[in-house]
């Protein structure tokens, strides 16, 4: 079982999020980088299967050398090879058709991507790389049992599950339930020292024209005080959801 | 060209988001000039209402079963378009990227403005979490807008759009074995009000004054990701970063902290009531209306001022 990863490089969770000056862009001083958390729970989930059936696992990343850590991060954690695509990414289509062509030059069995990045949020590049190789596709996946050629899976509808049968190789965009919260491992010293080692290449990117263009970021606009309302006036909160903030 | 809209169905009716989307793409249309062609999935009798969204023509076709298979209908009978509107439904967001691949056009998603601007196309959108807000400009002949359902509004207007029918070819890649949609349920993601609690609750056995609440408001429920962890809530209505995002109007959380992971799912939500024990609780920082009481005291009385409410209306 070839199976591949796709690794996304983003600020922390905790982080302060703040744009360069001028709006065009992230302003990554003092931001820590991590392995994109739906991509940790699809990392985890490989290794499973590894552990359960045998197989190798390669992580990829879309990037350039300031994301190296957070690919020597997958070895650590038990990936066996890291390919980083030496591209800045502009756009979700630009990296898909860059994961596409690298998933064209290699035969893999399972491509597990996060169903997004908590950084852009574009919920996009799994379902481009699946439709552009016409590979079965599982957004919002949170269930998968291998069966030799075929993968059953389970993922989140709109007010329910859904659960298909699929031939290999597929993509899934996968979240928490693939595998738990507990099963996410943090790398030991072994894992960190034996990362050291294990390949990580550098592929050549395709560039295509960029069909979308950031234009500027912003932060929203703060909330005013917050108005707070003493436990046994309830009928002044109701007043004011009513009349003031008119959601009832 | 005019601009198309996909719409959705569920189960053959309609939905808010179904409206939400016609909705966009005639404010879009407006600014152009051009009419709006709604590309239906269902043959249902009601498919007609959505003139009364702003669709001049309605076409229906019948879906495939998977988003791609979707995606290849709709690009096909979108040839031409000016532009194409999706709703982000967890469908609609399987179905719009797809496009864009077999296209080639550009695409926004977690769209959250009407377009600023047509000539290029350009749009806000929600990034970082709710952290950030980032403006993009979408080139080329057949820009695709997904939408955040709830952030754009349904807006009513005069017309009769005709419905006919349509066909196109779809390829199922893969093979729907069992569909479960809990009915009976107010889904989370197009609940207006969304009505959630944490560990303050202290135990499942408490969750009857939450669905009371919940009821009264015509709510869905939700809970945090500690609460779904240790399984006293099922992990569908977990509401975070790694659940499921959501922004109603009214979002309701008891005795929820608040922390980082849990602000990211929520902080879109327009009006944010918080109840919790702990004065210093972060999640006051992010709410519009505080209370600063025991949930088992305030939820019961929050209840029946509603009912009151309600009942004089």
């Amino acid at each position: 079982m070839d199976i591949l990863v796709c690794i996304s490089h983003v600020p922390d969770t905790t982080a302060k999020i703040n744009f360069s000056a001028d709006g065009s862009s992230l302003d990554p001083s003092g931001v820590q980088f991590v392995i994109n958390p739906y991509d940790e729970f699809g990392l985890t989930k490989a290794l499973h299967i590894k552990e359960a059936q045998g197989g190798a696992i390669t992580v990829l990343n879309v990037g350039g050398p300031e994301t190296e850590p957070t690919l020597r991060k997958a070895l650590a954690i038990g990936a066996d090879k890291a390919v980083r695509i030496d591209a800045t990414p502009t756009d979700a289509i630009t990296v898909a058709q860059n994961i596409k062509n690298h998933i064209s030059a290699n035969a893999y069995d399972l491509i597990i991507c996060g169903q997004e990045s908590i950084d852009y949020n574009g919920q996009q590049v799994p379902a481009m790389v699946a439709a552009m190789l016409r590979y079965p596709f599982v957004n919002a996946c949170v269930g998968l049992e291998l069966d030799g050629t075929s993968a059953s899976t389970k993922a989140e509808i709109d007010g329910g599950h859904a659960s298909h049968k699929n031939t290999l190789p597929m993509i899934i965009g996968g979240k928490k339930g693939l595998v738990e919260e507990k099963d996410l491992r943090i790398p030991n010293m072994r894992g960190i020292m034996s990362a050291r080692s294990k390949p990580l290449g550098v592929e050549e990117p395709t560039s295509g024209a960029a069909p979308t263009v950031s234009a500027a970021f912003e932060k929203p606009a703060g909330k005013a005080a917050i108005k707070m309302v003493e436990p046994d006036q309830i009928d002044e909160l109701v007043r004011l959801l009513n009349e003031e903030a008119k959601a009832i | 060209m005019s601009v198309f809209v996909y719409v959705e169905d569920w189960n053959g009716a309609l939905k808010k988001a179904s409206f939400e989307a016609v909705s966009y793409a005639k404010t879009w249309a407006d600014m152009l000039g051009e009419s709006v062609v709604a590309l239906v999935s269902c043959a249902a009798g009601e498919v007609s209402s959505l003139a009364t969204y702003g669709a001049d023509e309605i076409r229906t076709f019948t879906p495939t079963v998977s988003g791609f298979g979707v995606a290849e209908q709709v690009k096909s009978l979108s040839e031409g378009a000016k532009g194409l509107v999706i709703a982000g439904t967890n469908f609609g967001k399987t179905v719009a990227p797809a496009v864009a691949a077999l296209g080639k056009g550009a695409l926004s998603t977690n769209t959250i403005s009407a377009p600023l601007q047509t000539a290029p196309l350009q749009v806000k959108r929600g990034a970082f979490s709710s952290k950030g807000i980032e403006t993009i400009t979408l080139e080329g002949a057949f820009p695709i807008i997904c939408f955040t359902p709830n952030s754009i509004g349904i807006q009513e207007r005069s017309g009769a759009g005709t419905v006919s029918s349509a066909s196109a070819e779809g390829a199922d890649l893969l093979e729907l074995v069992e569909k479960s949609v809990t009915t009976g349920k107010i889904a989370l993601p197009e609940a207006d009000v969304v009505v959630s609690a944490g560990r303050g609750l202290k135990g499942p056995e408490n969750w009857g004054m939450v669905e009371e609440l919940a009821d009264v408001l015509g709510a869905a429920t939700a809970c945090s990701k500690p609460v779904s962890d240790i399984g006293w809530r099922p992990h569908s209505e977990h509401v975070g970063q790694t659940g499921i995002q959501v922004n109603p109007n009214l979002y309701i959380a008891i005795g929820i902290s608040g922390a980082i992971q849990h602000l990211a799912g929520v902080s879109a939500s327009k009006t944010i009531v918080v109840v919790n024990t702990d004065a210093e609780a972060p999640f006051f920082k992010a709410a519009d209306y505080g209370i600063v009481g025991d949930a088992f005291e305030v939820v019961p009385r929050l209840v029946d001022a509603l009912r009151a409410f309600k009942a004089a209306q």
